[in-house]
């Protein structure tokens, strides 16, 4: 018992059920299979970036640059599909965008070891040439009128369901992206060595690189997989908007921190499990439309999110210092 | 596990040295090795025989390091060096090779990843120099038991590092260097963090380990440690081998001066009473769950030593004193004044200065200068009409305190962090002697230090009770509190139990006394388990 209270999940589990309880009292429709369904399409694409956004940081770093990743992934996919449309297929897309954004990721890793500079600073450097040099390209034009396979795909449903008032709803497509991503990322970081070593890099990089751990090999994949999620994000985007805004994602990196961090992840590196950062995902969504059927304005919402990341991080900082505390009062007995 | 006993334990080294001692596991010939125009090792010639616990004594700037880098291949020595292990030559000079031929080195931070749990920090490695891609619990609990079970120890495999005491990871470190079919463990520094008791049983887990057959390199500061537990002594000094000895053939005295080249003599602080008046005078102290009813006086000039375990409350009193924390209970009178609540800066005020234990995180800033460091307590004073910051008398000011401590810096300018231990302390120390203080705690002042520099910073101790100071010495080497206090006061458990005067005995006494309130406490893993 003691073991459970001590992890972080717990606590953003009992919020998100104390507010879906408060929700559905208020809003009866909140607890709805069709709201539910709605809303994990809604956040898909954020629950795939935290994924990887999650594994750069519990490696030590961060990442600032995964937005114009994906917007430059979405921008090119976007092209193709006009120029070839019917020449192409999803997988094509999807690999595609996949392997630019795990190359664009590949430059970061590779200028945050090489030249030893701090992820934050090169991935805003990145983020500002990457999206630049996208704006430059693309005059910042939205692209439109995809093939109809592309559209009819993104209204794929896992199975049909009915509401009362006779609208049709089900498991988005696009959810079960995000769900076999994170299902990948979590067997990742549990049963593989490399998993393992991600938490060690991001507990005590000297002590890894003693261990044998190749760090630059770590760096590689941390970012080139925030790279490859943030592609395959920029073609969800296409997906659910059936068009491509070069400026629609760029400015969001930090509602993804957010998330990965309210779900208990440490920015110091090496804290952080896809459970925590998928609860958080969910904490965010729930707050975000239960707050909305309550007819908030958006702007509480940002208030009451910042205040979420305040509680979150103060109450993990607090039971550290409480088990510290704890250990020097029994060393004394 | 034994409860081992340091007599007891000599006499067993004694015994069984000398058994399947005729085969050198590493054998170094010719080795030298240039940073650029500064020569660190030069013609090292160094062997180590099968299964015995070899010392490495020599100052700072000795080579002591570089050496132990050489040996696991962190670092690539001069060519023309020869190092043979186990009768095969180690080529390629990386850590790989020397991880499998063998050679393990446990780091005074351990290199432990404090996020992870105690299976995995032991395990990881193993794993990943097996190439295996997948991690299975059940394979890292496996792993991890048999290490374990080789050393006869149980942690709690699923706890995090983090949450476990020094000794408790040191024994984690220990554990993954045996998964690695180790025949060579060279501990650096490895007691720095220990309390003496859980030394005692780091060195009967050093015998039980030799008696496996394999082999310790025991590098240390602490020459009576390196005496208890060393079959032989190798001294270092300027980069250069001094000489090999048989630890029964020489004693601390002669391998110190060895080390330095020149002869250090211990001699008592005597303490001739000027007033009867007591500077600082605590009544009936308490603090919740750290302390218990302290009541001492202190004189002006005087050195108190106080001792006591890691966790005996000795930190706690130190801070509570200095307004850092609030007595729960009882009071402090300073100068006759009794004190309402403490607080840093009226301790800072009255007159109390405070060197804390760990001096790179609490008492300097390691990246700004030498003069930014000192003047911080000061910065007030040093200002000129405009309240600005007077070059001028920084500049005296600096000039001062490097000529009155001899501190070697290159100049004030330059970071902390590149001068040497002793010089890094004597730093701290002159930041707090420039506010001019009436009372002076020094909590553990000469951890890490070298032997002649720590020399330096007693004479430095000595000299300021001399000059009317009062001071507080905490520490848990009983030869450094018997040698430079006139009065010790021994904590153990939040309590003071024992009061000596250095005059009227000697440090066996000391010695014999806190081991035997030590050997009354249950060891802590074997509490946790």
């Amino acid at each position: 018992m003691k073991r459970i209270l001590d992890r972080h999940e717990i606590y953003v589990l009992i919020a998100i059920i104390v507010f879906s309880s408060l929700f559905s009292i208020i809003n009866p429709r909140f607890l709805s299979l069709e709201n539910f369904f709605d809303l994990l399409k809604g956040y898909s694409l954020m629950g795939i970036f935290t994924l990887g956004m999650l594994i750069v940081i519990v490696s030590g770093g961060i990442d600032l640059s995964f937005t114009a990743i994906a917007t430059i992934c979405g921008y090119v996919n976007a092209l193709l599909l006009i120029s070839y449309g019917e020449e192409l297929n999803l997988f094509i897309i999807f690999l595609i965008a996949a392997g630019i954004g795990a190359a664009l990721g590949m430059v970061n890793a590779v200028i945050i070891h090489k030249f030893d500079i701090a992820p934050i600073i090169s991935t805003i450097a990145t983020s500002n040439i990457f999206f630049g040099l996208l704006m430059f390209i693309s005059g910042g034009k939205w692209l439109q009128g995809f093939p109809l396979w592309f559209e009819d795909f993104a209204k794929i449903k896992m199975q049909t369901l009915y509401s009362p008032e006779g609208t049709p709803y089900g498991l988005s497509i696009v959810s079960v992206i995000f769900l076999m991503l994170l299902v990948i990322t979590a067997l990742i970081l549990k049963y593989t060595t490399l998993g393992r070593s991600i938490y060690a890099m991001g507990g005590d990089k000297i002590s890894a690189k003693r261990a044998g751990i190749n760090v630059f090999g770590i760096h590689v994949f941390v970012y080139s997989f925030m790279g490859l999620v943030a592609g395959i994000g920029g073609v969800v985007q296409l997906l659910l908007v059936n068009a491509s805004a070069p400026n629609s994602l760029v400015g969001k990196e930090l509602d993804v921190i957010a998330a990965v961090v309210i779900g208990g992840a440490n920015l110091a590196g090496g804290v952080g499990t896809i459970l925590g950062t998928l609860l958080g995902v969910i904490l965010i969504a729930i707050m975000g439309n239960g707050l909305t059927l309550m007819r908030v304005p958006s702007i509480y919402i940002n208030i009451i999110i910042g205040f979420l990341i305040l509680i979150s991080i103060g109450a993990s900082t607090y039971r550290r210092k409480k088990t510290k505390r704890q250990r020097i009062i029994t060393e004394n007995n | 596990m034994v409860k081992p006993n340091i007599i007891v334990l000599i006499s067993y080294y004694k015994m069984i040295k000398g058994a399947n001692v005729d085969e050198p596991l590493l054998s170094l010939k010719n080795v030298n090795k240039n940073y650029g125009g500064v020569i660190a090792l030069k013609d090292v010639d160094f062997e180590i025989m099968h299964g015995e616990i070899h010392g490495l004594v020599g100052e700072n700037g000795s080579g002591k390091s570089t050496l132990i880098k050489i040996i696991s291949g962190v670092v690539q020595p001069n060519p023309g060096s020869t190092i043979e292990i186990n009768g095969l030559p180690f080529t390629s000079h990386k850590e790989i090779e020397a991880i499998d031929k063998g050679v393990m080195v446990i780091y005074q931070d351990l290199s432990l990843f404090p996020n992870l749990t105690v299976a995995e920090n032991i395990a990881l490695e193993q794993i990943i120099s097996d190439h295996k891609k997948i991690i299975s619990a059940s394979e890292l609990n496996q792993i991890s038991k048999q290490a374990m079970e080789q050393i006869n120890i149980n942690l709690p495999l699923d706890d995090l590092v983090n949450h476990l005491s020094v000794a408790d990871q040191q024994l984690v470190a220990i554990c993954r260097a045996l998964t690695r079919n180790v025949k060579l463990i060279i501990m650096d520094e490895p007691t720095a963090s220990l309390t003496s008791r859980e030394v005692d049983s780091l060195f009967s887990l050093i015998t039980d380990m030799k008696n496996k057959g394999i082999t310790t390199l025991f590098v240390s500061h602490k020459l009576n440690e390196v005496f208890t537990i060393a079959d032989r002594i190798t001294v270092l000094r300027d980069g250069g081998v001094v000489g090999v000895y048989e630890t029964t053939d020489v004693n601390e005295e002669e391998i110190t001066m060895l080390m330095t080249g020149k002869k250090i003599s211990y001699e008592k602080f005597i303490y001739p009473p000027a007033t009867s008046q007591p500077i600082l005078d605590c009544k009936n102290l308490s603090r919740k769950d750290q302390f218990d009813s302290i009541s001492f006086q202190l004189f002006p000039g005087e050195i108190l030593g106080i001792t006591g375990l890691l966790g005996s409350g000795r930190t706690e009193l130190a801070l509570t004193l200095f307004g850092i924390n609030q007595p729960t209970s009882g009071e402090i009178i300073f100068d006759g004044i009794p004190m309402e609540k403490m607080s840093i800066q009226k301790a800072m005020h009255k007159g109390i200065g405070y060197v804390p234990e760990d001096r790179l995180r609490q008492g300097l800033v390691i990246d700004h200068s030498f003069e930014n460091n000192l003047i911080i307590t000061t910065m007030e004073k040093l200002v000129n009409n405009l309240s600005f910051l007077d070059r001028g008398k920084i500049f005296k000011m600096v000039k001062y305190w490097a000529e009155g401590l001899s501190i070697k810096a290159p100049g004030g300018d330059s970071p902390v962090r590149t001068l040497s231990g002793g010089n890094q302390q004597k730093v701290v120390l002159a930041k707090w002697l420039a506010i001019r203080p009436k009372v002076l705690i020094l909590d553990g002042p000469t951890i890490g230090i070298d032997v002649a520099a720590k020399q330096s910073i007693h004479e430095t101790i000595k000299k300021l009770a001399r000059d009317g100071i009062a001071i507080i010495l905490i520490s848990d080497e009983i030869p450094e509190v018997f040698s430079t206090c006139n009065r010790i006061l021994v904590m153990h458990k939040g309590k003071i139990v024992r009061e000596f005067y250095t005059e009227q005995i000697d440090q066996e006494e000391i010695r014999r006394f806190v081991y035997e309130s030590n050997n009354n406490k249950e060891m802590i893993h074997e509490k946790d388990s």
